[in-house]
């Protein structure tokens, strides 16, 4: 007889790998950083420039983009389970023996909820966030003022679009190539399977019962201020 | 090595910190990287401008196409004799050749650029501007492009209508068939596809002026400095 294989897979144990406050804010920041990618390169290489060439258009994209990505983050921050997103971080900044090996030999099966090269491209992507901001910001007012033109913002800029572009094609290739790994972001939960074949040392919880976002008073205040910030930076900036 | 050891923030805070320290070392870093890719050819290097290397900026797609059959470029307004040049009329007229640096006011630059053309005196001989003009407004074909300079910041000996690049005719993407060269100016006043030069007694806004950029844009002496 046979077995339809969704249900088996339905009935298999699932796990909790990421919480929804984890999931918006990888929706978020990998939305902003797809369209920044793709109107930066459009700025950037003169092949691109030249098919498409409205430049105001796609520099007003990109600012756009720029700070819908700082305001959704700073969203997440102020309306999300930030316990958890401590959690996850003290999670990424940890490095034990087996991740060093893993980063060497490539060993498996001694991961734990994050395996060596998983924390190293966070970490990675994380710094990178930082040098955008700060080289983004600074070649944005060295345009209205050449005082504020340092003499490597622009190498700044483009050394770090070239490493994120090889970062993100990487983190997909991983993602998609390795089966069960993307219900992981996409429905939060991975089967007890893929959890003890590619994280052997985890040890995770249950999946978790679909918890709304805490709406309590404060946090909403403080995404309205963020909101309202992020309209008027967006208005000066267009 | 110690689980407790948060090893991770320490290289961020380290990549970060490397990140942008380059905020001071990048440009020079930069310059020697383009140095040592001098092997490299050309089409490869301008594919990706990792250092000096052109980017293109056009204001409204698409850019504009040259027909050298049916361009004409129309020179106006204060003058004697207007007069309309096909490409070939404006090849015969002399032609100049200098080396320049081309500097963008976003940043970037490229050195050594050789261009040839036609210096606004040729230019003009025969139009014969009236003894009121003062400035030349170039319109581009790319609307709504268009960039003015005085007489007197085109008489500097290095400000030209250029009609070739690097040795070869302009290409579409530099603003073929001809731009305005004025390197001691940001690359903002070397308006691209000059269709038409207007004669006249004042200087008006040009496209990035209207949006808040210098009239005057000397290189180290304009927009902010």
């Amino acid at each position: 007889m046979a077995v339809d294989p969704r249900l088996a897979l339905a009935a298999e144990p699932r796990v909790q790998r990421f919480g929804l406050t984890e999931r918006r804010l990888h929706t978020i920041h990998a939305t902003a950083l797809s369209v920044l990618l793709v109107s930066g390169f459009a700025l950037y290489l003169p092949f691109l420039a030249q098919i498409v060439s409205d430049r105001p258009l796609v520099k007003a994209i990109h600012l756009v983009a720029a700070v819908g990505w700082l305001a959704g983050l700073a969203l997440v921050a102020v309306l999300g389970d930030r316990a958890a997103l401590r959690a996850t971080r003290r999670d990424i900044e940890r490095f034990d023996t087996d991740d060093v090996l893993f980063m060497r030999r490539r060993r498996r099966g001694t991961a734990g909820r994050f395996n060596g090269g998983q924390k190293a491209h966070a970490i990675l992507e994380a710094g990178l966030s930082m040098l955008f901001v700060v080289s983004g910001t600074l070649l944005w007012l060295g345009e209205r003022n050449t005082d504020l033109r340092l003499p490597g913002t622009l190498a700044l800029h483009d050394a770090a679009t070239l490493l994120l572009a090889v970062l993100v094609v990487g983190h997909i290739i991983k993602a998609t190539s390795t089966p069960g790994s993307l219900e992981g972001i996409r429905r939060g939960t991975v089967t007890s399977r893929y959890a003890a074949e590619h994280h052997e040392k985890w040890r995770p919880s249950p999946p978790a019962s679909p918890a709304a976002l805490a709406f309590t008073r404060a946090p909403l205040v403080m995404a309205a201020v963020v909101l309202a910030a992020a309209v008027a930076t967006v208005t000066l900036l267009v | 090595m110690d689980d407790e050891t948060p090893v991770g923030r320490r290289a961020f805070l380290g990549f970060v910190g490397l990140g942008l320290s380059s905020l001071a070392w990048g440009g020079a870093a930069m310059d020697l990287l383009a140095q040592s890719t001098r092997l490299v050819p050309e089409s490869m290097r301008s594919a990706l401008p990792f250092g000096k290397g052109w980017r293109i900026y056009a204001v409204n797609p698409p850019h504009p196409r040259f027909d050298p059959a049916t361009w004409r470029l129309r020179i106006e307004g204060m003058v004697e004799h207007p007069q309309t040049l096909t490409y070939a009329q404006l090849q015969a007229l002399p032609q100049a050749r200098q080396t320049s640096d081309f500097v963008c006011v976003t940043g970037w630059s490229v050195d050594d650029v050789r261009w040839s053309g036609v210096r606004v005196h040729d230019l003009l001989a025969a139009a014969r501007p009236l003894p009121a003009a003062t400035a030349l407004k170039f319109v581009s074909a790319e609307e709504p492009y268009e960039d003015s300079l005085t007489l007197a910041q085109l008489r500097e000996p290095d400000a030209m209508l250029a009609l070739t690049m690097d040795g070869a005719p302009l290409e579409r993407k530099h603003g073929a068939p001809a731009r305005v060269v004025m390197p001691q100016m940001y690359g903002y006043k070397g308006v691209k596809w000059v269709s038409r030069i207007v004669v006249t007694d004042r200087v008006e806004d040009g496209y990035w002026q209207q949006r808040g950029y210098d009239r005057d844009a000397w290189i180290g002496g304009s927009n902010g400095r």
